[in-house]
């Protein structure tokens, strides 16, 4: 047993304590200790990106990264994509594409997509199809996804044009 | 599944980064991005007693690209960072056009060149560079600093010239000439799967339009990338032709000695590797600079 450490994170715009021991993941201190449980562990070895999240903007595997680590940057789950307005432009996107049928990859797929967009907001198809690469999904199909994101991006744009 | 116990260590420069590895000795190990590190320690293959997490050490981040062209990366310079820094693809655009194919953004978003190269898998990306590139890779330790070239880096899978107690400070790219011709491409079963073969190459043209110097390098292709010195005289002294290519190709297939694993057969990544060489000749003949 080693000692555990008290850290100070900030997630979803949220100042929150807890106290963990080092080999507790980013993922598994979300889940666990702040019952932020939209974010999924699969593979919890950096192969099917159901645990992404944004760091600093950035999406980053969650389950490759420990919660001591995490101190002072911007933690964002799929927990803070929506607003008080209901869902984000890309969630409803998502919905209305049939992009999600058991949504095991969802949240992965969203925070991915999320940080994508904020780089490329006008993507083309296979760009879209490059950025989602690291994210496994066994049941929806990679095409509606693709076509979510791509709606997505054309929704963004045309709320707020460049 | 869950990494073993350990101890964390925040250092917040390099030699506290090293007073802590000499305090804790074999049984510690740096963390650099944490993406080849942390999934051996979920799977349980790896179970140090002490990581010393390098993420704040000062200094290692750097990028500085000095007057005569040479370009040093501070060890903890980020994959997404060569991939996307107009500054680095112009002091080595055959590195920032590598880094694009290492694993997914994700992991291109965490993962240092430093972990790769420490880490060595002999199908990543980087340490092909690296070697096609002659690059050094800058070590210190207690004891002071010392300098190892790209080629006499490796040693053998998942290992490497560093020492016990030493740290991969930076590594330095020689001046990159704004005339060089280069190229490089792998073959992987999916995007951001490790290849099963890659080549990264290129080369620099003589007064007379000749090839005059070129280097080429494999990956997924041995226990180390390798050097493919045969393939690389036979290109010397002669003009960037489409048979002069072909005749390399088939000079890389009869010297990559690549082995047998699940993704691939020792003959199709020899084949593959072959074709590649001929491929990224002609891409680095045909780019428009």
């Amino acid at each position: 047993m080693t000692a555990r450490h008290r850290i100070s994170l900030t997630v979803n715009g949220d100042a929150v304590d807890c106290e963990v021991e080092p080999r507790m993941t980013l993922a598994d201190c979300l889940r666990e200790k702040l019952d932020l449980t939209g974010t999924h562990l699969g593979c919890e070895h950096g192969v099917c990106g159901a645990c992404t999240v944004l760091i600093d903007g950035a999406a980053v595997r969650s389950c490759l990264m420990f919660a001591v680590q995490a101190r002072g940057v911007e933690i964002v789950t799929v927990e803070g994509l929506a607003d008080e307005n209901g869902l984000s432009p890309l969630q409803a996107a998502f919905r209305d594409n049939h992009a999600l049928q058991c949504g095991f990859c969802t949240p992965g797929l969203l925070t991915t997509a999320q940080a994508f967009l904020s780089e490329n907001p006008s993507p083309n198809r296979a760009e879209v199809e490059s950025a989602i690469s690291g994210n496994i999904c066994r049941c929806t199909g990679y095409v509606p996804i693709v076509d979510a994101i791509l709606d997505a991006a054309a929704r963004l744009r045309a709320k707020d044009p460049a | 599944m869950k990494p073993p116990a350990f101890e964390y260590f925040a250092p917040t420069d390099i030699d506290g980064a090293l007073a802590l590895m000499a305090a804790h000795g074999d049984d510690a190990r740096f963390l650099a991005g944490g993406q080849s590190l942390v999934p051996m320690l979920n799977l349980r293959l790896a179970a140090p007693t002490a990581l010393i997490d390098l993420n704040g050490v000062a200094g290692l981040g750097e990028v500085v690209l000095d007057d005569d062209g040479t370009l040093i990366l501070g060890s903890m310079t980020r994959t997404r960072r060569i991939e996307t820094d107009p500054a680095i693809a112009a002091a080595n655009p055959l590195l920032s056009h590598a880094a694009a194919s290492v694993a997914h953004v994700q992991i291109r978003n965490r993962g240092t060149i430093g972990g790769s190269l420490a880490h060595a898998d002999p199908a990543a990306e980087l340490p092909g560079v690296v070697l096609a590139c002659e690059a050094e890779i800058h070590l210190q330790s207690p004891f002071g600093t010392r300098t190892v070239v790209a080629a006499d880096f490796f040693d053998g899978v998942f290992t490497t010239a560093v020492a016990a107690g030493e740290m991969i400070v930076r590594i330095v790219f020689p001046a990159w000439p704004k005339a060089r011709r280069w190229g490089f491409r792998e073959v992987s079963r999916r995007e951001g799967d490790f290849a099963m073969v890659g080549i990264a190459g290129w080369y620099d043209s003589d007064n007379n339009g000749r090839i005059g110097t070129a280097r080429l390098a494999a990956i997924g292709a041995g226990d180390t990338p390798v050097r493919l010195l045969a393939t690389e005289a036979a290109l010397t002294g002669n003009a960037p032709t489409d048979d002069i290519f072909a005749a390399a190709a088939a000079a890389a297939m009869n010297e990559l000695r690549p082995g047998d694993d699940l993704h691939a057969s020792a003959a199709y990544r020899r084949e593959v590797g072959g074709v590649l060489v001929g491929r990224v000749l002609g891409d680095a003949r045909d780019r428009r600079t």
